[in-house]
């Protein structure tokens, strides 16, 4: 208690009456309370933190693969034995382009032709995919049969873990992927530098393969991309329109009471749901075909739809009054105060819910496996109708893989979708930031 | 001519009529005499519009059902000689899928008259040369049927493009007849606008519709073959072995060990995600400075833009193994958490969850008047008697409400089960063992070349309807009570 | 634990020493000073009215005497203001304990969503001055006999305070304010939501209420300042102008601006 120099006469005033208001305790259970309250916010955050920490950790590595660079002979022996190239160009598709990078290696590293383990240990190193990457290279160029030339290969997924310390050495050498004398030449290769690590582009432009250092999200990322394209095509007109006439001239009414509740349910529906109705519909009754982003991208739509309404709505209710009655007042009719003056302001607010329906969109699963996205695609679609896998669904099927190396390029295909939903986001943030307007 | 072609030149038609009708009105109002009081009504790109529209909306609409028409015709044409030849249902509708397929072999390799294939098989080599695939299961007769079929379609096509672009250029003639001085063009245009409006807005009642009849369908169908009593009440999930036909298969399709595992998934993920996310909503809205709020509420926000997939995946390489390798820890070696089990499901659905229970619920305190507050803080009350006393008491329905809809999502939550939860179908109380749920079921059955017209996969479609018709319910009772609480304090 | 203790408090001497004195007071919001230097004393037993035009400051300095103004985030409040001896701004004033001691009503009738009992009963319990039921239902009772509404809800207390009558709900927070046995009860324009037959009957009641409490009110209206108090503080732009006993304000202001105001030519 302070001594006032106000309250001179202190002395003679009574002194109230000291109660107990058990402050003691109560504060107590005031700061159980606040501790309750961190606690929980720490424990969302952690699991936050741990979330992207596994995530990363796991996946960084994807976006570099192990490669092998050693001068390949491109033997005649072995593509075309009895030179029938220029009669028959069947011959440059079907040779044993594997020998060819088994050889390479082998020689490289000088080891015996006759050490028939050493040989297939060789040619373990390199994975599978080299065949189509030889082949390419000798039908671009025939003449190069008999000729030697330095390539890059990629090494087998296994190698690569090896490589990435991913695979655990202690384990008896039968239970593991990769033998000791795959090591062993690993290690010799290692030695001469003819190993390095480049940024795996592979992982953002292959198709799907059943080799986790030749399966990429190329395919995937078209397929998503044709998905947003029908998305944004489809929802969002029909989206703003809705909106415009649910708030600028709609009377309520049953009827559109009877809209907003279903709004706002399809907001809430199982998106899984949504999958079941365009098995059913666009599918089984329309005769769309399966696999294809274009169905992807109408399930999608039709769940997109009440986010971009909502966010319409909201953007259309944040136009002042003021405006629409100094347009009626000049005597526009309510349809050119709408499209004329109040829409163009409502359009950041259009935009910005937009994109956030679009990132939502992006990263839905469940709808997409039972229209079939879950499909082995190899060859990058054309257009929308041709079949195609979406990313969310490549990680999901990544997932089934038994591999280590798939393991990988799984978290690495969550951290390009998680880049992805990052850009759309902050896109929208900036776009809101900019754009903000106080009436 | 393609079809995209075709819509160029009806909207091509409808610019010429825009120009034109433009001008037309344009002249009329340079004429017009304003001294008589002759004013033009519409200004001249209305006109022009009006004459779009004719242009355009009547050929389209035409052709939508010029093409649905001639398609029933084509489809009964191809039923009709099918069935005449097979008198099995089931062979029938498979024989009409191969004939499909040649027609669109047949359309893609430009195979007319003469140069049809004479067999089947031929056929066949001819479109896999082209990296079509057809059936194998296909008669001779059905290249015949086919190759008329693809005629017909031509046919129809040509007659269809002739009378859509008549129909265009009509309407485009009429339009501009129409066009007068006091022609209400403005109106007419402006009705059509919001007619496109009320049109859009009813897409969502559609859906609705759509999911309702599709789901309804196939769920009947399922009915008629497995006995609704078994679906609803049965305790064995196996429809691995309940062929159609094979009897006995009662009882297989038991919904209740899937519904069981759902709730119970559900019920864990709630009970982590409520606490947490009530609790930090306070925090934010009570305590947290301004400036703590502006830096955690964006990142817990941030769990809530996290896809799912994201969050199985989590479950299944992170979560999972850690909570198996924990229990093996604990009880010296054997496990007693399984890597799949009720609990990692459970508590990572609770983690997707706790933005979307926080943030529900700081809507739903925000809506206490802040009147509530200060009177219970004017008698002396900290601000946790506050908030236990007077603000959670008085937000309780509009909690009610939040808690409702966090409890539908985590119910129709598919992927962290499908990847977290396990297939396996058991009856079990135990939340450290694998049990599986309603959305897992659904994938599983409707994943991988399964014949259509089969129980197993027109389940799906009766759990679907199951899982629809619960969450609608959770969600529209929701709304209300939140609604009902929002209009007590406004 | 009747209400016998306010008798106790009446038997202070008259002459007693000002109940709360505000010393150079001022009040800020963010960067905005919405108070000026405000000396202000508030004399025990007694009915003290601010008035002044809307957006004087009046109604910031009431919110100031019990410190809802920390409730606002950014508002910022300098100078000294005592409960008897005690700076009620020191850092070792309990606020709880201090909203205990003043305790207020508000412009707008605020009844919890819980029934008329447990409006009542809610301070007692928090602060724990009840420690049995019959204790509880003593403070309740006596509380709404005071505030003049036994007789209308004696039939219903367990029925939702909200479902009482705007005059009713706004006696209901007065019961439920001195039901804590504040020692000076603060009032923001509590009258200015009722019709007048609801705005007589308070009145009433606050002039009965004096034997027992300090009452600062707040009110817009000058018959009201003239009806129910002792003293009157103008207040004009955050400062306050002049005070003084209520009958010299009304019939004999010194200030020029009080004279306009209470003339009808400002406000």
């Amino acid at each position: 208690m302070t001594d006032s120099a106000l309250a001179p006469s202190a002395m003679a005033a009574p002194a109230a009456q000291r109660r107990d208001f058990g402050l003691k305790r109560r504060h107590a259970s005031e700061a159980r309370f606040r501790f309750y309250g961190i606690t929980a916010i720490v424990i969302g955050l952690a699991f936050l933190i741990i979330l992207f920490v596994s995530i990363i950790s796991k996946g960084y590595t994807a976006f570099v693969q192990t490669s092998i660079t050693v001068p390949v002979e491109f033997s005649e022996q072995i593509i075309d034995k009895n030179n029938e190239r220029a009669t028959d160009p069947l011959k440059l598709r079907a040779a044993n382009y594997p020998l060819v990078a088994r050889n390479a290696v082998a020689a490289f590293l000088g080891i015996d032709p006759t050490d028939k383990a050493a040989m297939k240990a060789a040619g373990d190193l390199v994975s599978d995919s080299s065949r189509v990457q030889l082949r390419e290279i000798v039908q671009a160029d025939p003449s190069i049969v008999g000729q030697t030339r330095t390539v890059t290969l990629l090494a087998s997924g296994d190698i690569d873990s090896a490589n990435k310390g991913q695979i655990d050495l202690s384990v008896a050498e039968a239970n593991r992927k990769v033998s000791d004398k795959q090591l062993e030449l690993l290690n010799q290769l290692k030695e001469k530098g003819a190993v390095s690590m480049p940024f795996n582009w592979g992982l953002l432009t292959f198709g799907a393969s059943s080799r986790p250092e030749s399966a990429g999200l190329g395919v995937a990322l078209i397929g998503s991309l044709f998905m947003m394209l029908v998305v944004l095509i489809v929802s969002l007109p029909i989206g703003v329109a809705a909106s415009i006439y649910l708030e600028e001239f709609a009377r309520k009414n049953r009827f559109t009471d009877l809209i907003e509740v279903n709004i706002n349910n399809l907001a809430a529906v199982p998106s899984i749901v949504f999958g079941l109705l365009g098995l059913a519909v666009f599918i089984n009754f329309f005769g769309m075909p399966r696999s294809a982003p274009i169905v992807g991208g109408l399930v999608l739509s039709l769940m997109t739809l009440p986010t971009i309404i909502i966010a319409t709505r909201a953007a259309l209710r944040s136009v002042p009054p003021s405006i629409r009655t100094a347009a009626l007042g000049v005597g526009a009719s309510k349809t050119q105060m709408v499209f004329d003056h109040v829409l163009p302001l409502a359009v950041p607010g259009i935009l910005t819910g937009t994109i956030i329906g679009l990132a939502r969109a992006l990263g839905e699963t469940a709808p997409l496996l039972l229209i079939g996205m879950v499909a082995f695609v190899a060859d990058m679609p054309q257009n929308p109708l041709q079949p195609a896998t979406a990313l969310p669904v490549q990680i999901f099927m990544w997932t089934n893989e038994a591999e280590r190396a798939f393991v990988e390029r799984t978290s690495g295909a969550i951290i390009v979708l998680l880049v992805f939903l990052a850009i759309m986001n902050i896109t929208a943030i900036v776009l809101r930031r900019r754009f903000e307007r106080r009436w | 001519m393609s079809t995209g072609w075709l819509i160029a030149i009806v909207i091509g038609i409808g610019a010429v009529a825009y120009l034109m009708a433009a001008q037309k009105a344009r002249g009329l109002a340079a004429a017009a005499d304003r001294s008589k009081g002759e004013v033009p009504h519409s200004l001249p790109a209305y006109h022009g519009w009006f004459a779009f529209i004719l242009a355009t909306l009547p050929a389209i609409a035409l052709f939508l059902v010029w093409s649905f028409a001639t398609g029933f015709i084509v489809e009964g044409k191809i039923t009709a000689e099918v069935s005449s030849r097979i008198a099995d249902p089931a062979q029938a509708s498979l024989a009409v899928g191969i004939v499909h397929d040649a027609v669109r072999a047949l359309e893609a390799l430009g195979l007319t008259g003469d140069k049809v294939p004479p067999t089947f098989l031929a056929l066949r080599e001819a479109a896999s040369a082209a990296q079509f695939s057809i059936s194998e299961a296909g008669a001779d007769y059905m290249v015949t049927l086919a190759a008329e079929v693809s005629n017909d379609h031509a046919m129809y096509r040509i007659i269809g493009q002739i009378l859509v672009v008549l129909a265009s250029a009509g309407g485009a003639y009429f339009a501009y007849r129409q066009v007068r001085l006091r022609l209400r063009a403005r109106n007419k245009v402006e009705r059509v606008v919001l007619s496109t409006l009320v049109v859009a807005s009813t897409v969502a009642v559609l859906t609705t519709i759509g999911i309702v009849l599709s789901m309804l369908g196939e769920t009947i169908r399922f009915f008629s073959e497995v006995n609704p009593l078994g679906f609803f009440f049965g305790t064995v999930w196996d429809p691995r072995f309940a062929a159609a036909g094979s009897g006995g298969s009662e009882g297989q399709f038991g919904l209740i060990p899937l519904l069981a595992g759902t709730l119970y998934i559900a019920a864990v993920s709630m009970l982590f995600a409520v606490p947490i996310g009530l609790m930090s909503a306070i925090y934010m809205g009570e305590y947290a400075s301004p400036k703590v709020r502006s830096i955690v509420k964006p990142l817990l926000e941030l769990l809530a833009g996290i896809p799912t997939i994201v969050y199985g995946i989590f479950a299944l390489i992170t979560m999972g193994p850690f909570l198996r390798d924990l229990s093996a820890a604990l009880a010296g070696g054997t496990p007693f958490i399984q890597a799949q089990s009720v609990l990692t499901a459970g508590l990572v659905m609770g983690v997707m969850l706790i933005p979307l229970v926080s943030s529900l619920s700081d809507d739903v305190i925000t809506a206490v008047p802040r009147a509530m507050r200060d009177g219970s803080l004017a008698l002396g009350a900290t601000r946790s008697e506050t908030i236990r006393r007077v603000i959670l008491p008085a937000a309780l329905p509009g909690i009610v409400g939040a808690l409702l809809l966090t409890g539908s999502r985590a119910i129709g939550e598919t992927m962290i089960v499908v990847l977290a939860a396990g297939v396996a179908a058991k009856l079990t109380i135990n939340p450290l063992e694998a049990m599986t749920t309603i959305t897992v079921k659904i994938v599983s059955q409707l994943t991988g070349d399964l014949e259509f017209n089969s129980p197993q996969t027109l389940v799906a479609f009766a759990l679907g309807l199951t899982l629809f018709v619960v969450t609608l319910g959770m969600n529209i009772y929701a709304l209300y009570i939140v609604r009902k609480y929002r209009e007590q304090y406004e | 634990m009747s209400l016998d203790i306010a008798s106790s408090q009446a038997s202070a001497p008259r002459n007693a020493p000002p109940k709360m004195t505000g010393d150079k007071v001022c009040v800020f919001y963010g960067a905005k000073q919405a108070l000026f230097d405000v000396d202000l004393k508030v004399e025990q037993y007694s009915v003290t009215s601010l008035i002044g035009p809307s957006g004087c400051g009046k109604s910031t300095f009431l919110r100031s005497l019990n410190r809802m103004n920390d409730t606002i985030d950014g508002c910022r409040v300098t100078g000294k203001i005592s409960l008897d001896t005690d700076d009620i701004y020191d850092p070792s004033i309990d606020v709880v304990e201090l909203r205990a001691r003043v305790g207020m009503v508000f412009q707008k009738p605020n009844p919890f969503p819980k029934s008329i009992y447990e409006n009542v009963a809610y301070g007692p319990r928090i602060h724990g001055l009840a420690r049995t039921k019959s204790d509880t239902d003593e403070i309740v009772h006596s509380s709404l006999r005071r505030a003049g509404l036994w007789n209308e809800v004696k039939d219903r207390l367990n029925e939702p305070g909200t479902g009482l009558s705007g005059g009713q709900q706004q006696r209901l927070c007065i019961a439920r304010a001195i039901a804590t046995r504040p020692e000076v009860l603060l009032m923001d324009e509590p009258c200015s939501a009722l019709d007048p037959i609801a705005t007589a009957v308070i009145e009433e009641l606050i002039d009965e209420l004096r034997e027992n409490f300090t009452i600062v009110i707040v009110t817009h209206s000058m018959q009201q300042a003239a009806r129910v108090s002792q003293k009157t503080a103008f207040f004009h732009l955050g400062k306050l102008i002049e005070e003084g006993k209520t009958e010299d304000i009304f019939t004999n202001p010194k200030n020029k601006q009080t004279q306009d105001y209470i003339t009808g030519r400002i406000g």
